[in-house]
């Protein structure tokens, strides 16, 4: 039942979500793509909406994910699902345990899982870029767009560094490779 | 001020913080710092490291989990469900509204151009946010066997569709340094001095 699903899908990428937003990028769209629950474009779509609206990014997507699949049931079953494992996670550090974190074996293991998330989300990253901006030249050669664009707006954002501190935010950039599709697609 | 219900308080004020901030976690810690240090001082300075950092070492949403923190600090597990369900109220109110008009909206061809623009943008957030990972982790010789291990898997998974979820390669690379660090601390007698 998809209900269930959902539950057990959000309640699997909330335990897990280590090292923020884009940590959990990758495993929601684990469950996302195996349960064949959206496209990976829409997928994409959907991660620079929820960059873009304001609240946890996680949060965003879970309820998109919901709503799409089993409209307003689905979106909150979703969302409460991703915060669950947090809620209780923080609820039973603050009460009970204090000190588990400095537990030297907990230590270990968190030590030994955020070097694995940030290859993971490496990883998704350059999947991602390259399934946009290079792989369209194989299913249409001559078609140089994609590329283009890649090349243009990592100058423009990692650019952007060099010019004023911090850079660009994330939306700014959004806003920015909206307005060359529209330019490069046409209206 | 006091006239407002201390439960009422935690659930506005977190709905207000999820309502105005924009791009998720770290964003919102400057925003959770201000109102409940600085403003409404139901915790101290020292307690909002100490949830930075305990945000950071456990899963979930960054935000979340502070809310949690703070709530339950200032009104045990009902200042806790208050807060949480504050902090996440804006974003499905507003993802919700979303998501019904999307379809529709999307099938615009000005739209539909703009979004494949778009999900170019979004590569490129994403490998910008794991070098800033890269640049903030500690760099042992372990810690990069295993970011090399784990970002070669998860290609292979991704480009040969394999049947391996990346929560398995978390599970594994948790067992290993793990075990690395037994061994380790076995070996070194008595040992432990590095907590």
């Amino acid at each position: 039942m998809i209900l269930i699903d959902l539950l057990i899908g959000f309640l699997k990428v909330g335990f897990f979500a280590f090292g923020g937003a884009y940590g959990a990028i990758p495993l929601i769209r684990d469950v996302v793509l195996s349960y064949g629950w959206l496209s990976d474009e829409r997928l994409t779509d959907m991660i620079a909406v929820s960059e873009s609206t304001p609240g946890p990014i996680m949060v965003n997507l879970a309820t998109y994910v919901g709503s799409s699949q089993a409209g307003l049931p689905g979106a909150l079953v979703a969302t409460l699902a991703v915060v669950l494992p947090s809620f209780f996670i923080i609820l039973l550090l603050t009460v009970l345990l204090k000190t588990a974190l400095k537990n030297k074996y907990a230590a270990a293991v968190l030590g030994g899982l955020t070097p694995c998330v940030i290859g993971i989300v490496l990883a998704t990253g350059c999947v991602m870029a390259a399934r946009q901006g290079l792989f369209p030249l194989f299913s249409d050669p001559g078609d140089f767009r994609p590329l283009i664009l890649t090349a243009a707006l990592a100058l423009v954002y990692f650019g952007s560094r060099k010019v004023i501190k911090k850079g660009i935010p994330p939306v700014a950039l959004i806003l920015i490779s909206a307005g060359a599709g529209v330019m490069l697609y046409g209206v | 001020m006091s006239q407002i219900p201390i439960l009422l308080d935690l659930f506005l004020t977190f709905a207000k913080i999820g309502l105005f901030t924009f791009g998720g976690g770290y964003a919102m810690i400057s925003l959770i710092e201000h109102a409940c240090v600085e403003q409404k001082r139901w915790i101290t300075h020292d307690d909002m490291m100490n949830i930075t950092v305990l945000a950071e070492s456990t899963p979930g949403p960054i935000a979340v989990n502070c809310a949690t923190f703070v709530g339950c600090r200032r009104k045990g597990v009902l200042g806790a469900l208050a807060a949480t369900l504050g902090v996440i109220l804006p974003s499905f109110v507003i993802l919700y509204a979303i998501s019904v008009f999307l379809d529709s909206f999307l099938e615009i061809a000005w739209i539909a151009s703009a979004f494949r623009g778009i999900r170019i943008a979004v590569g490129l957030l994403i490998l910008d946010a794991a070098a800033n990972m890269i640049r903030k982790m500690k760099k042992e010789p372990l810690s990069c066997a295993i970011l090399l291990c784990a970002f070669a898997a998860m290609l292979c998974i991704n480009v040969f569709s394999l049947k391996f979820s990346s929560i398995s390669l978390m599970l594994l690379a948790g067992a290993v340094s793990l075990a690395v660090f037994s061994i380790r601390n076995a070996s070194s007698g008595k040992g432990g001095e590095k907590p």
